[in-house]
């Protein structure tokens, strides 16, 4: 086997964290799914105490952290789990045989703990550990032991959650974005499954190299995942109707290197469609164009970067989704784009189609995204009339998440019932 | 394939050339690799064609054959390559392989290992992730399977992304060479389980795992053996639905003008025919419905990270 490259070389492939650097907090096992920029100064909200981020900072992306009370009030502190397994598997024994509890004798009367919340505070202004307090939760239940070792499993997470609450540093990137906006706020990213962005991607053909022509009316989710393929060789450019940009504030979570972020840029699709224009006329646009565009840039939202320290944004993105170059322009008219994605819920599938259809390269393919199916069953059948493309095809994902244990496997309980369809295809050459 | 090197890309400019390969698309079920090669033809049921009259033209141009049936020139993608590969093993398809490449976190410049090669359909994929910096080491047990793997990645220009090598990842694991080294490990074998303490081995820490498994038994298994190393242990199933759409003449029952008491419109366009149907009675519409057959089950994509315990 060859030996040559064998320690990656990514520029954007990142495994420790560093100060300014954009982390996802996973708190609870996803309970809480937080964005944050790492500082010395920012601070996390658990529960109702704040916590510095600062021990964070230069630790490897998948460490887990537990709230610990100091003299200070409550820190985070690095946890690291036993090497060899867990409490699960030292009772897989157990588990397999028949379980001889039930619950016919519980009786929900509120009786059951002796400890009241006056003795749990206590304890905690005596610097109790979250694990001590869950033993002494353990220790005056006076129905513990009664419960099926199931049950106390689940107890113990429950009181775990309350007391001593975990904290895992996770890497953004287009899959943990992704899936943290689908859980928390799905309209903003126009409610793509983290599978149906894939597919998107992959029917797209998108990879270093190409120059890839997006409409991305989901906050920049889907110029960000574009970007992160790309990984700096070849462009995404976001196109728009109008005068106004879309807002592309989710590209700044993902941690682009400068390099990535100059791949990221952005143009009036009436520009993209004008023939090439003399010198003079490209300055006035230029010029007109940084007006309009002002007040989105300073409108922008911090909502979901949950991070009280915003004046100490070391924005290593802040490159992304500057104007075409003229050069870039050119380039692009030259060449045709590589491939196209949209994900436009408010705009026309078949007229925006029309429009970008002809900016492709000759076999380039595309994929769009629409919640609802009539406008991508119109295009379809649109593109088949007009002879434009082949290969046409509308899919819908379907994604089922199982739960895995011992004599306990089965579909899990919830499930997204929608990702939305895709029309993808490949354009035909039209001579 | 891929634009490994930049001046090749896919343009307006570029043209068929002697040499390049070409997906010769008939319909949307029924396609076709072809190396262009300038004495040679293609037979198929529309007739012949010459490849000396394909070279020259762009790609996704129209080509006709002696008897003027027509087939498309695609220029090959990976989607376009996993439905024309010859396949030597069962393969993963593109729900499967898209959302192992977003789930394993693969971009450009990883390190990725996967066993077994099977018929190279989701290499082909990992291949234009990691590009233009990363690798694909894949491994398969079997010599002819690995040969085969080989001369494809030659013949759709992947050589410098991915190695082939012949090994039994579940006897041997994957070779120490690659220790703590592994951005993702993809897992495609009968007894995973086996493979997957040596996964853990390769893997940089918070590194990803996949393993792909038919049956639930496996799963159950595998992940058994994923809780002393791994986190974040979870496990899918993504299929795709497809529609068919079509254009429909529906009867309108409300266009009729007059409003007369008669028979129902619907009742006069039977047995009348053209002339006698009131013009706007009947509107095309454009519906959609899913195709009636579809894959049902695949595999179980079991994913799990690697635990960071320094």
């Amino acid at each position: 086997m060859s030996q040559k490259n064998l320690s990656s070389n990514s520029i954007q492939n990142h495994r420790v964290t560093w100060e300014g650097c954009s982390v996802l907090l996973d708190i609870n096992d996803g309970d809480r799914l937080v964005f944050a920029r790492l500082s010395p100064a920012a601070k996390l909200k658990i529960g109702n105490k704040n916590c510095s981020l600062q021990p964070l900072i230069g630790c490897p992306f998948g460490s887990l952290f537990q709230v610990e009370n100091g003299p200070e009030g409550p820190y985070l502190s690095r946890f690291i789990p036993s090497a060899e397994g867990n409490k699960i598997e030292e009772k897989t024994d157990s588990e397999t045989k028949v379980e001889s509890r039930d619950n016919r004798a519980l009786i929900d009367n509120n009786r059951a703990q002796s400890l009241t919340g006056e003795d749990i505070e206590a304890m905690r202004s005596q610097g109790a550990r979250g694990d001590e307090i869950i033993e002494a939760l353990i220790a005056n239940s006076t129905t513990f032991e009664k419960k099926t070792s199931f049950s106390q499993e689940k107890y113990r997470v429950r009181k775990q959650k309350k007391y001593a609450p975990k904290v895992l540093l996770r890497r953004p990137v287009a899959r943990s974005i992704c899936e943290a906006y689908f859980k928390k706020y799905p309209a903003r990213i126009g409610f793509l499954r983290v599978d149906t962005l894939s597919l998107l991607l992959s029917m797209a053909n998108v990879s270093a190299n190409s120059d890839v022509l997006v409409v991305d009316m989901i906050g920049g989710l889907l110029t960000g995942s574009v970007a992160e393929r790309l990984g700096g060789a070849g462009y995404v450019c976001n196109t728009y109707q109008g005068d106004a940009p879309y807002s592309m504030d989710i590209v700044r979570i993902f941690n682009f290197s400068n390099e990535i972020c100059k791949r990221i840029v952005r143009s009036p699709t009436s520009d993209l469609l004008s023939q090439k224009e003399s010198s003079e006329q490209i300055l006035q646009n230029e010029i007109s164009m940084e007006e309009t565009s002002l007040p989105s840039e300073n409108g922008e939202s911090n909502l979901d970067l949950e991070n009280t320290n915003t004046a100490e944004r070391v924005c290593t993105s802040g490159k992304a989704g500057e104007k075409a170059s003229q050069d870039t322009m050119d380039m692009f008219k030259a060449n045709g784009f590589s491939s196209l994605i949209i994900a436009a819920p408010e705009i026309d599938t078949w007229t925006l189609v029309n429009d970008l259809l002809p900016l492709l390269s000759n076999s380039a393919p595309f994929a769009i995204y629409h919640q609802y199916l009539q406008p991508l069953a119109t295009c379809m059948h649109n593109l088949q009339v007009g002879k434009m493309a082949i290969g046409l095809q509308i899919s819908e994902p379907w994604l089922r998440e199982y739960q895995v244990l011992p004599s306990r496997t089965h579909p899990c309980m919830q499930m997204s019932a929608f990702g939305g369809y895709i029309l993808s295809g490949t354009k035909t050459c039209s001579t | 394939m891929l634009a490994i090197d930049s001046v090749k890309k896919i343009s307006f400019n570029r043209c068929i050339g002697g040499g390049d390969l070409v997906i010769v698309y008939e319909r949307h079920d029924n396609m076709k690799a072809v190396k262009v090669c300038e004495g040679s033809v293609l037979q198929n049921r529309f007739g012949v064609f010459k490849h000396s009259e394909w070279i020259g033209k762009p790609f996704g141009s129209k080509v006709f054959s002696n008897k003027g049936g027509f087939v498309y020139l695609l220029a090959p993608t990976p989607e376009l390559w996993t439905l024309v590969l010859s396949h030597r093993t069962q393969i993963l398809y593109i729900a499967d392989i898209s959302f192992v490449i977003m789930y394993l976190e693969i971009i450009p410049g990883c390190l990725v290992l996967e066993s077994g090669t099977g018929s190279g359909s989701l290499t082909t994929s990992l291949a234009r992730a990691v590009a233009p910096t990363g690798h694909v080491y894949t491994f398969d047990f079997h010599e002819q399977r690995a040969a085969s793997a080989r001369d494809d990645f030659e013949t759709t220009g992947l050589s410098s992304l991915v190695t082939v090598g012949v090994r039994d990842i579940q006897g041997e694991g994957f070779p120490d060479e690659y220790s703590g080294l592994a951005d993702a490990v993809f897992l495609d074998l009968p007894q995973p389980w086996l493979a997957i303490p040596s996964a853990a081995k390769m893997l940089k820490q918070d590194g990803t795992l996949c393993s792909f498994s038919p049956c639930v038994e496996q799963v159950q298994r595998s992940c058994e053996t994923l809780r002393t190393n791994f986190t974040d242990i979870r496990t899918f199933e993504v299929l795709l639905r497809t529609y068919e759409v079509r254009e429909g003449k529906m009867d309108s029952c409300q266009g009729v003008e007059g409003g007369s008491n008669e028979s129902l419109p619907c009742k006069r366009r039977q047995c009348s025919d053209g002339s006698n149907v009131l013009s706007n009675s009947i509107s095309p519409v454009v519906m959609a419905r899913p195709c009636s057959e579809a894959r049902g089950h695949t595999g179980y994509l079991t994913f799990a990270r690697l635990k960071c315990l320094s």
